[in-house]
C-alpha cells in the first residue's frame, strides 16, 4: 500500500433529490490518528461517514478506508471499522451484555469469544452494574458508552464517531473523551464529527471544517484557531450611543475584525493574550465613559469558527435540544471567566 | 499498512484463531442471531403479544357464540368449522408484525448499524422473518386451546395435523413477505401499521374463515372460492377435522410457494431501495 492515510476521500459528491448533501469533499487522516469533521446541522458530516462506512454510495468521487475502496470492498472493510452512529443503535429492549454478545456473533466471533469480549468491554466500560439491564433503564451517557462499546467489538483499526457526544452532560462528555483518547493511544484512527470546537480540540490532530458539504478550512486545532483569532473579548454596552467610543478603545487590543451587532449593543473581538490585557480594557473602557453591561472572556466557539470563515451563522435547527444544551453548556464556562 | 489481515487486531488472546466457516453456515447463523434478538424482545413487550392474541381470541369468542347459532355447517359444528378459519386469519394478521418490526429498526437506526457489521445482508429481513414464524407458531398454540375450550373438537389425524399446521405456518411465512415490503416502503411505524392491515381486511373476510362462501352473492362469492387465503383455510380445515382434501392442498402449497418466489426477490429489491438512501 503505497499511502499512509487510513483513511482518504477525495472529491465525494451525493445528491439527495433538491439537496447537495456534498459538494468535493476532501478528507484525510493518518494512521493512529484523530480527524475532526467539524460543521453544523446538515453540513453534510453524516453523510461523509455513511460513504466511509460502505453504507451509502457517493455520486462520484472516491474513498479508501484501511487501504480499502469503500465501493469496491464493501464486505472486507465492514471487518475492519466500527462505526458509532449519530443516535444510538443498540436495541432497546435487550440487555446491555445481549446486546454486545449479538454484535459479537455478527461480527462472526465464535460464541464464547462474544461473550469474553462483552465482558471485557462491560467492564472497561464502567457498565458492570447494568450489564443485565435492558437500554430501557440506561441513561443517555450509559447508553452512548454502550454503543461506543459495541462498535469496539473486534478492536477495528480504524474507527467512525458521528457526535459522540452530542447530548450527553459535561461530565460524560469529558469521560467519553478519556475513552477516545485511549483508543486512539492504542493506535486506532478515529474520525470523530462534533459540532463543538471544544471537543475536536481536546481530541483531534487534524481538523476539517465542513460547511455545505465542502472543507472550507482544515489544520490542527491551533491552526484554526489562530486563523479565527486566539480567545474572544464580548462586550455589551448599556447605552447604543457608546458604540463608537468603544470600538475606538476596543481597536488597539483587536487581534482582529471586530464584530459589531449593533441592536444589541454587541462588540465581540479576537485578542490575545486576553487574561492579561483585561484589567486594562476595563480601565480603558471605564476612563472613555463607556458603560457596561456585560464583558467576557472566552474561547473561540464554533459560532466564531463560522462567523469568521464564512461570513453566516452556523445554522441550528430549531427546537434542536441537543445544540440548546451544549449552548447552556457553553454559557456556564462563559460565565467562569466573566470579568 | 497494518491491514493485510482481516483478523480483529483486539480478540481474547487466546492465540487461536476462530474456525473458517463457509459463507452459508454465515448466512444461517447470521439470521437466526437477528431471529434470537427479535424473539428475545417479544416477553419485553408483552403488550405486544398480549394484544395481538387477544384480537384473535375476541374473534372465536364473538363469532362462536354470537353468529355460530345461526350458521350451519353441513357435516360438522360450527366451533369446528371456524377454527381453521381463525388460525389462518391469525397468522395472517402476523404478517403486519414483520412491516411493522422491520419500519421501527430502520426508523431507529439500527439497520445501518447492521450494515456496517460485516454480517450476511440478508439477515435483517430473514431474521425477521424467522422470528415472526416462530412468534406465529406461538400464537397458533394459544388459539388452539382457547379453540379446545369453546368446544373445538378436530378429528383430524396426526398426519394431518402435522399437514395443516405445516401449511398454515409456511402461509404465514409465506405472507411475512408480503408484509416486509410494506414496512421497508413506508415512512414509519404508524403507517406500516395502517398499510399492513388494509389488503388483510379483504382477503381474510371475504374468505371462507367465518361462513361458506355458497352464502355470498355472485362476484363476491367467485372471488372468495378463489383467493390464496380461502384455499389455504379449506386445506388447512379438511387436514385437522380429517376431510378430504382433493386438490386443494396443492393449490393451497402451490400459493404459498408463489408468495414466496416472488416476494423474497421483491423484498430484497425494498430493502435495497429503502438502504441505499
Ligand atoms: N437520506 C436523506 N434523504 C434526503 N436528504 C438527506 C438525507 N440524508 C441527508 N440529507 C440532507 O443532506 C444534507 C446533509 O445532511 P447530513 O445528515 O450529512 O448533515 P450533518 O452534517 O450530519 O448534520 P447534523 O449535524 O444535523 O447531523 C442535509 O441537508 C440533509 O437534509
Ligand atoms: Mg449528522
Amino acid at each position: 500500500m503505497a499511502h499512509h492515510f487510513a483513511i482518504l476521500a477525495e472529491g465525494l459528491e451525493k445528491r439527495f433529490g433538491q439537496t447537495q448533501a456534498l459538494r468535493g469533499l476532501d478528507l484525510a487522516a493518518e494512521e493512529g490518528t484523530v480527524l475532526g469533521v467539524l460543521g453544523p446541522n446538515g453540513a453534510g458530516k453524516t453523510t461523509a461517514v455513511r460513504i466511509l462506512t460502505t453504507l451509502l454510495q457517493p455520486d462520484a468521487g472516491h474513498a479508501e478506508v484501511a487501504g480499502l475502496d469503500v465501493v469496491r470492498h464493501p464486505n472486507q472493510l465492514r471487518a475492519l471499522i466500527g462505526l458509532t452512529g449519530q443516535y444510538a443503535a443498540v436495541d432497546e429492549y435487550l440487555t446491555g451484555r445481549e446486546n454486545l454478545e449479538m454484535f459479537g456473533r455478527l461480527y462472526h466471533l465464535p460464541k464464547k469469544w462474544a461473550r469474553q469480549r462483552a465482558d471485557e468491554l462491560i467492564e472497561r466500560f464502567d457498565l458492570v452494574d447494568a450489564a443485565n439491564r435492558t437500554l430501557k433503564t440506561y441513561s443517555g451517557g450509559m447508553r452512548r458508552r454502550l454503543d461506543l462499546a459495541a462498535s469496539l467489538i473486534v478492536s477495528p483499526p480504524v474507527l467512525f464517531l458521528d457526535e459522540p457526544t452530542t447530548g450527553l452532560d459535561p461530565r460524560s462528555r469529558i469521560g467519553m473523551w478519556d475513552i477516545i483518547a485511549g483508543l486512539v493511544s492504542d493506535g486506532t484512527t478515529v474520525l470523530l464529527t462534533t459540532q463543538y470546537l471544544e471537543e475536536a480540540d481536546q481530541l483531534a490532530n487534524q481538523i476539517v471544517v465542513v460547511d455545505g458539504g465542502r472543507v472550507i478550512a482544515k489544520g490542527t486545532a491551533d491552526e484554526l484557531k489562530t486563523q479565527i483569532g486566539g480567545e474572544r473579548l464580548d462586550v455589551t454596552l448599556a447605552r447604543g450611543s457608546d458604540i463608537n467610543a468603544a470600538l475606538r478603545t476596543l481597536g488597539a487590543y483587536s487581534d482582529g475584525e471586530p464584530r459589531v451587532e449593533v441592536e444589541r449593543r454587541f462588540i465581540s473581538l479576537p485578542i490575545a493574550n486576553g487574561a492579561r490585557q483585561l484589567p486594562a480594557v476595563v480601565r480603558d473602557l471605564d476612563a472613555a465613559g463607556v458603560r457596561l453591561d456585560d464583558l467576557n472572556l472566552r474561547r473561540p466557539t464554533l459560532d466564531d469558527v463560522f462567523l469568521t470563515l464564512t461570513g453566516h451563522v452556523a445554522e441550528a435547527s430549531a427546537g434542536d435540544e441537543m445544540n440548546n444544551a451544549a449552548r447552556s453548556e457553553r454559557s456556564k464556562e462563559k460565565e467562569e471567566v466573566t470579568a | 499498512m497494518s491491514v493485510a489481515t482481516n483478523l480483529p487486531a483486539a480478540l481474547p488472546r487466546t492465540g487461536a484463531t476462530p474456525p473458517r466457516r463457509s459463507r452459508l453456515y454465515w448466512t444461517l447463523s447470521d439470521a437466526w442471531i437477528l431471529a434470537k434478538r427479535n424473539l428475545l424482545r417479544i416477553p419485553r413487550i408483552p403488550e405486544e403479544l398480549v394484544f395481538s392474541t387477544i384480537q384473535p381470541i375476541m374473534f372465536v369468542v364473538l363469532f362462536r357464540y354470537v353468529f355460530g347459532g345461526a350458521i350451519a355447517i353441513k357435516g360438522t359444528s360450527y366451533v369446528n368449522f371456524l377454527m381453521a378459519g381463525i388460525f389462518v386469519q391469525t397468522v395472517a394478521f402476523g404478517s403486519v408484525s414483520t412491516g411493522i418490526g422491520l419500519a421501527a429498526d430502520l426508523q431507529k437506526g439500527i439497520v445501518d448499524r447492521f450494515r456496517s457489521l460485516p454480517m450476511s445482508r440478508s439477515a435483517v429481513l430473514t431474521g425477521r422473518t424467522i422470528a415472526d414464524l416462530v412468534r406465529n407458531a406461538f400464537v397458533v398454540l394459544v388459539m388452539l386451546v382457547v379453540g379446545l375450550i369453546v368446544g373445538f373438537r378436530p378429528e383430524g389425524s396426526a398426519l394431518g395435523w402435522i399437514a395443516g399446521i405445516g401449511l398454515l405456518l409456511l402461509f404465514g411465512f409465506a405472507l411475512s413477505w408480503v408484509g416486509a415490503p410494506i414496512g421497508l416502503l413506508v415512512r414509519n411505524v404508524e403507517a406500516a401499521q395502517s398499510a399492513g392491515f388494509i389488503w388483510l381486511f379483504p382477503l381474510t373476510f371475504a374468505s371462507s374463515a367465518f361462513v361458506p362462501t355458497a352464502s355470498m352473492p355472485g362476484v363476491l362469492q367467485w372471488f372468495a372460492e378463489h383467493q390464496p387465503v380461502t384455499l389455504v383455510i379449506n386445506a388447512v380445515r379438511s387436514f385437522i377435522l380429517g376431510q378430504p382434501v382433493g386438490a386443494t392442498g396443492w393449490q393451497a402449497l402451490a400459493w404459498c410457494v408463489g408468495i414466496l418466489l416472488v416476494f423474497i426477490p421483491f423484498s430484497v429489491w425494498a430493502y435495497e431501495r429503502r438502504t441505499a438512501r
